[in-house]
């Protein structure tokens, strides 16, 4: 006799939690019933990413790097799950890789992307990078995982807190994604994801007067639209590529240049 | 940065005078001989055309630029239409497609030592023609804005050759045509940050001076000329906004603004889904943070310096004063006799030390905000100064009573206007100092090395200065954080807006 498999409910993850969408809605992605979530969801989940981004953002680079290195280690533990809902091992196999080189890059970033400034006067004068702040991360359609690791991890590591729209014609991988989220040291909040109609989502969180940046990589036909909204409360516009580089890291960070004073 | 250094000696020395007991109040006038710059350096034109191909080109509309300390016509200078910024991108693109981007980095580099050495030569001249059409003090002109300019120069021409250190294994290439609008606070010095890392990493550019003050922009090219740069490489086009907004939407490959913050997001929005590459330095609301161990008489220079420098037309100007309330009493009692040393009057005397208001439309911003800030119920000092008849003037302001949701604490006045606030604990001091959706600059005024860093590290500011203000160098990056707009200026970071780089590789690379 076959057993009959217990489903799994798939939700929102929104501070940590996994809610469903606050409107009650769903909708049907890859055979299964997916939270539709809502223009509040969106608001709830930037809500959640700015209480989160300063802790997250005052980790120290070792931590941050540490943790980055435990979820790679928890996407690993899951492959046989994410192959399932990606396009197999392979893809799994090189989102781990990902997000190993990205956890890697967290306290060598301000060597990489600082300076000392030789300026003319008694002021030890250097520039260091910062995160923006939280970013909005429209994760493109494919491939599920790959797709969505890689525009997420470079947000991470360099210390923002994140809201991602998650691939709308294949959110599972995203949800089993914040599963994994959920159980390594990413604090709650540092991570959001929303499932649900790219075109209802993408253009609340591209004007939301919260969000300090906005990747574009799975707007498609939206980004002008979404690149003309965010410049509201002029939002760093990020059209993310689908490789690994420092450069897609620094799209996502500030740089503050501090004169510090030399006396006796 | 000797410039500053002079500066400061200056201000120095009226704090010494301030110190002495408040027994002995400053004496209500002081007594200075004129010690007017001569202006004979300077000649002008009558009129102006556009800088066009290495060319004058006969404008098809004018305007008169005027000297705002007396409102005198100086000439007239053309209001670029659609169409004749479209020749100068034309002439922008044949220069970068025909010699420029393909010349020899070398090559690029001498011509912009040359133009640096240049500027230095004809420094007074610059100076005295920035101080006649913008209003601000010689004193500033001379020994800050044309240093700086040259500096920044000299800076970017050392860079030319050597873009593949700056970025290793990125294969820089230049932009292409890059659009440049700049404001009337700095006008040379803008023109010199827009411009010098632009031809450096091999971009041709057309650019537009502020409304008010197209002239220094205008003797720029007699430079380029003595300079013998190649024609198209730079192109000049005079105009009021709309010249502007025909630049933005003209055929280049990049933009540049530094200007106010709503023009600013009207520019990001109009070049949506362009694929043009733009970096924005845009307005601030700077905290200036005084805590009580400061060095009194130091912080008081310092504050001066940060708002009424240049009349407050400093988008990184330290408008908001944020004075542990300890020292509030002490502090502002300081601020206030020193303001009565403040001369204010003829740009071209160099005793003056702060100028008139740039336009009349500034003036009437000044005035409105001041209004506001009055009937919110801030209590207002101003002291007392006799100002010219003629021409734009604003007394050097303060305003004390002031609460943060008041317009005077939120909006950018640009102006010779200070907001006193007072804070408890340096937890209070980041709160407000942060509470604003500017990000440009802040100031911390302390004994206490760690907390210098301590506070640099939570203000969310392009900038911080600590126990200094208004400080410029060519290798240090400028730029906001928020609302103050993307991308830095000077520095090496100042490169990459003018460069593109290898493209990404595909999923799984």
């Amino acid at each position: 006799m076959t057993r009959l498999p217990v489903k799994k409910t798939y939700k929102l993850f929104i501070g940590g939690a996994f809610p469903r969408s606050e409107s009650g809605r769903t909708y049907e992605a890859e055979g299964q019933n997916v939270a539709l979530a809502s223009r509040k969801d969106v608001r709830d989940a930037v809500q959640a990413a700015r209480g989160a981004y300063p802790k997250w953002a005052s980790t120290t680079a070792y931590n941050r790097g540490q943790i980055l290195y435990r979820l790679a280690e928890m996407v690993e533990a899951r492959t046989a799950e994410f192959a399932e809902l990606a396009t197999g091992k392979k893809e799994v196999a090189q989102a781990v890789d990902r997000i190993v080189w990205y956890a890697g890059w967290a306290d060598k970033l301000a060597q990489v992307i600082g300076s000392s400034n030789p300026v003319a006067g008694p002021y030890f004068n250097f520039t260091i990078p910062e995160p923006t702040g939280v970013v909005g991360v429209l994760a493109p359609d494919e491939p599920p995982l790959l797709g969505l690791v890689t525009r997420l991890a470079p947000v991470l590591v360099g210390g923002n807190a994140a809201v991602v729209v998650a691939s709308e014609t294949r959110p599972l991988a995203a949800i089993e994604l914040a599963e994994a989220l959920a159980t390594s040291d990413v604090p709650g909040g540092v991570v959001n994801i929303l499932t649900g109609r790219r075109e209802e989502l993408a253009p609340v969180l591209a004007s939301h007067m919260d969000v300090n940046a906005i990747d574009l990589a799975g707007a498609d036909g939206l980004a002008p639209e979404l690149e003309r909204v965010a410049a509201e409360n002029v939002k760093r516009i990020v059209h993310g590529g689908s490789g690994q580089s420092l450069w897609e890291i620094s799209a996502f960070l500030e740089l503050k240049t501090v004169w510090h004073p030399i006396g006796q | 940065m000797g410039g500053r250094a002079r500066v400061n000696q200056e201000g120095h020395a009226l704090s010494g005078l301030e110190q002495k007991p408040s027994a002995t109040p400053a004496p209500a006038e002081w007594a200075y001989a004129p010690a007017p710059e001569s202006r004979d350096i300077v000649r002008l034109e009558d009129r102006y055309g556009l800088f066009i191909g290495g060319k004058w080109v006969e404008p098809s509309q004018t305007y008169t630029t005027i000297s705002p300390a007396t409102e005198e016509p100086l000439a007239d200078v053309a209001q670029a239409t659609p169409e004749e910024v479209a020749k100068a991108v034309a002439a922008a693109r044949n220069a970068f497609e025909n010699g420029w981007s393909s010349s020899a980095p070398s090559e690029r580099s001498k011509y912009l030592f040359r133009i640096a050495r240049i500027l230095q030569e004809r420094s007074r001249e610059f100076a005295v023609l920035e101080s006649l059409n913008g209003g601000k003090p010689i004193k500033e002109s001379r020994d800050v804005d044309l240093p700086l300019a040259a500096a920044h120069f000299f800076y970017y021409a050392g860079w030319a050759d050597k873009l593949e250190y700056a970025f290793p294994n990125r294969r820089p290439r230049p932009v292409g045509v890059a659009g440049q609008i700049i404001p009337w606070n700095f006008p040379l010095l803008m023109l010199a940050w827009k411009i010098a890392p632009a031809l450096a990493a091999g971009n041709t550019v057309v650019l537009k001076p502020a409304e008010t003050t197209p002239l220094t922009a205008l003797l720029f090219c007699d430079v380029l000329r003595q300079a013998e740069l190649p024609p198209g490489v730079v192109n000049i086009v005079t105009g009021d906004g709309s010249t502007g907004a025909a630049l933005v939407t003209a055929e280049v490959d990049k933009v540049a603004f530094t200007g106010s913050t709503e023009v600013g997001k009207a520019i990001q929005r109009e070049l949506a889904g362009t694929g043009k590459k733009l970096t924005l330095e845009l307005g601030g609301k700077a905290a200036n943070i005084v805590f009580d161990d400061a060095a009194l008489d130091q912080s008081v220079e310092g504050i001066v310096n940060g708002i009424y420098f240049n009349q407050g037309h400093v988008c990184c100007a330290g408008s908001r004063l944020l004075v542990q309330e300890s020292i509030y009493e002490p502090l502002v009692g300081k601020l206030k006799r020193r303001l009565e040393t403040l001369r204010v009057g003829d740009p071209l005397d160099k005793n003056t030390d702060v100028g008139a208001i740039n336009s009349r439309m500034q003036l009437e911003k000044i005035q409105e905000l001041v209004e506001a800030g009055k009937q919110e119920g801030a209590e207002i000092y101003q002291p007392p100064c006799r100002l010219p008849e003629k021409g734009y003037w604003f007394a050097p302001t303060v305003f004390t009573n002031v609460a943060q949701s008041y317009r005077i604490a939120q909006e950018e006045i640009f102006g010779p206007v200070l907001s006193v606030l007072t804070f408890r604990t340096p937890e209070e001091a980041v709160e407000k100092a942060n509470n604003t959706p500017y990000g440009l600059s802040a100031g911390v005024w302390t004994e206490k090395g760690s907390r210098i860093l301590w506070m640099a590290e939570r203000l969310r500011a392009g900038v911080v200065w600590a126990n200094t203000f208004n400080r410029f160098d060519p290798t240090s990056p400028f730029g906001g954080y928020k609302e103050s707009g993307f991308g830095r200026e000077g520095g090496l970071h100042g490169l990459e807006p003018y460069l593109t780089f290898d493209g990404a590789e595909s999923w799984g690379g």
